[in-house]
């Protein structure tokens, strides 16, 4: 009981004391909000517009986590070609390095440009973008580093190749793709963000952020920075529990 | 009797970036049906190879391995293998890893029926209490113990060990000896046991084969059926002795050591 309080109270008081510390920088410094809004500037913020905020947000929502679904669909079976074929994985490599190395600012307006007017689905296919490479390196390293000490106990029995890959190799990769997850869950919604605000079009957050610009209402542009980051937080903590769930098994008891 | 392994003038190289690394070289051995042959040899001589062509795991460079009369090109479900390196899938529960097989080898045990035959097997072992434990919650030898469960689990025909107690205390060791004693009245095998442990070899096997130095090749095949052998006490005699001196005067020969050096490692 003690623990599980602890595990919530933990993080928690961490977010209170950085707001604190916020406020009170602002406080010390005497900066206007145009240059700092403090954490007490947003709360009106968020009372004017918390329509706009549910509205917007969920536009941002949706669109980023369906990106990070193709992302993840698309990713990894990137990562399983490349880690079950090490001649794939030698020819799709420096491509992909590559393609990840583009900055997606600069894509943006190609992709605006590509499909014009269909917002979101540029928005999707920048989430997705930006979000994929990750996973399909950690499911290729994931595949390709598979002890054969792993497979040799199915393939000794006779084990086609697709039972030993549902039965060992998925789920030993479990924990990488996990990891890679979380990273792509943050990359997502810099992805969603970075077309909501480049090629502004009237939705999601990215949208109220630039009428907080138009508009020089600073307090609702960090109200806007802080939704985002509540939303990040969101979706950060969904995929921890999934991993909780489907690869609990790698935590390894401390001490 | 006929055979059930059969292994004829089987070599085999690896291939390295340094060349071709040749591990066996015109090997035979043959096991008679019921049968247990023990192997021991120089560490890196190529017995862990040896089991892997054995289970059709890897195919020899030239020769052949025959079991059941049939000619070993691909893995079979028939065979049980406990590896040297008993990897237990972490994401899975003892119990879990021990009845892996069954979900691949055809059977027509019920779900209930597995997990008795998977309980008794542990508990046979010594590890009642730890099914549903994970495998990182148990010692190395725990596992060594589970992973010679998943062989068996199946009932396979053919057994192949390499060095299956090799994790254990002396001790623990002696029970397992004698389990797989009881495990083969009930169940009749045909094993393939690697070790270094002479009195294990002597004591479990009915001939014992001294491999040699790398690349191996049979060095020495030595029947050691003994009279009254469930019991352990069977070691002692001056029968058993007699092999034993021999088995490790091979095993000095296999090592390239000058003939009448005392020193010896393996009969501890
Ligand atoms: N996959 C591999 N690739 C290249 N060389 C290998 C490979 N596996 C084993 N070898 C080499 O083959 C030789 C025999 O290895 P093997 O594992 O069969 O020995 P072993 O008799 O089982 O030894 P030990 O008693 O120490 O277990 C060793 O010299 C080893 O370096
Ligand atoms: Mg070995």
């Amino acid at each position: 009981m003690m623990k599980h309080w602890k595990k919530v109270a933990t993080p928690l008081i961490a977010i209170v004391a950085f707001l604190a510390f916020w406020e009170f920088i602002v406080w010390v410094n005497q900066w206007p909000n145009y240059k700092m809004a403090s954490p007490s500037d947003l709360i009106p913020a968020y009372a004017k517009y918390w329509n706009l905020f549910l509205i917007y947000g969920w536009q941002t929502l949706w669109r980023t986590v369906v990106g990070l679904l193709v992302a993840v669909v698309f990713g990894t079976l990137i990562g399983m070609v490349m880690g079950f074929s090490r001649t794939m994985r030698d020819a799709l490599y420096p491509l992909l390095v590559g393609f990840n190395a583009i900055p997606k600012a600069t894509v943006v307006p190609v992709i605006a440009l590509i499909f014009i007017g269909q917002h979101d689905f540029n928005t999707v296919l920048i989430a997705f973008m930006i979000s994929f490479f990750p996973i399909s390196v950690a499911v290729s390293i994931g595949l390709s580093t598979l002890e054969p000490e792993y497979r040799d106990i199915l393939r000794s029995l006779g084990a086609s190749k697709w039972t030993i890959f549902w039965k060992i190799a998925l789920p030993k990769t479990l924990p990488e793709f996990f990891g890679a997850l979380k990273v792509a869950v943050t990359l997502a919604f810099i992805g969603t963000n970075l077309m909501e605000i480049v090629e502004p079009h009237g939705r999601g957050l990215g949208h109220l952020f630039d009428s907080g610009k138009i508009n020089a209402d600073y307090p609702l542009m960090f109200a806007v920075l802080i939704a985002l980051a509540f939303l990040g937080i969101l979706l950060y903590y969904i995929v921890v529990g999934l991993e909780k769930i489907f690869a609990g098994w790698a935590e390894r008891p401390q001490g | 009797m006929t055979n059930l392994i059969e292994i004829k003038g089987v070599t085999h190289a690896y291939k390295t970036d340094n060349g071709p690394l040749p591990v066996l070289d015109d090997l035979n051995i043959s096991v008679p049906e019921g049968d247990f042959c023990a192997v021991v040899g120089p560490s890196g001589c190529g017995k862990s190879t040896l089991t892997k062509l054995v289970a059709g795991l890897m195919k020899p460079d030239q020769g052949e391995v025959w079991l059941h009369g049939e000619r070993v090109t691909s893995p079979r479900s028939t065979v049980g293998m406990a590896f040297q390196n008993p990897v237990m899938l972490e994401w899975r529960t003892i119990l879990q890893n021990v009845l892996l097989p069954l979900e691949i080898v055809p059977n027509k045990m019920s779900k209930r029926e597995k997990e008795e035959r998977g309980r008794e097997l542990l508990a046979l072992v010594g590890l009642e209490g730890f099914e549903d434990k994970r495998p990182s919650e148990l010692s190395g030898g725990m596992r060594q113990r589970a992973s010679l469960c998943r062989a068996i689990v199946h009932k396979p025909d053919v057994l192949i060990m390499d060095e299956p107690f090799g994790a254990l205390d002396a001790f623990t060791r002696e029970d397992l000896w004698q389990t797989m004693h009881a495990l083969r009245a009930e169940e009749p095998f045909t094993g393939v046991l690697i070790t270094h442990d002479l009195r294990e070899s002597v004591y479990l096997a009915d001939e014992v084969i001294v491999l040699s130095g790398r690349p191996a090749t049979t060095q020495h095949v030595e029947n050691v059926k003994l009279e009254g052998r469930t019991d352990l006490e069977v070691i002692y005699t001056p029968e058993a002795t007699d092999i034993l001196h021999r088995l490790r005067h091979q095993i000095e020969i296999a090592q390239g050591r000058a003939e009448g050096q005392t020193k010896d490692e393996e009969a501890a």
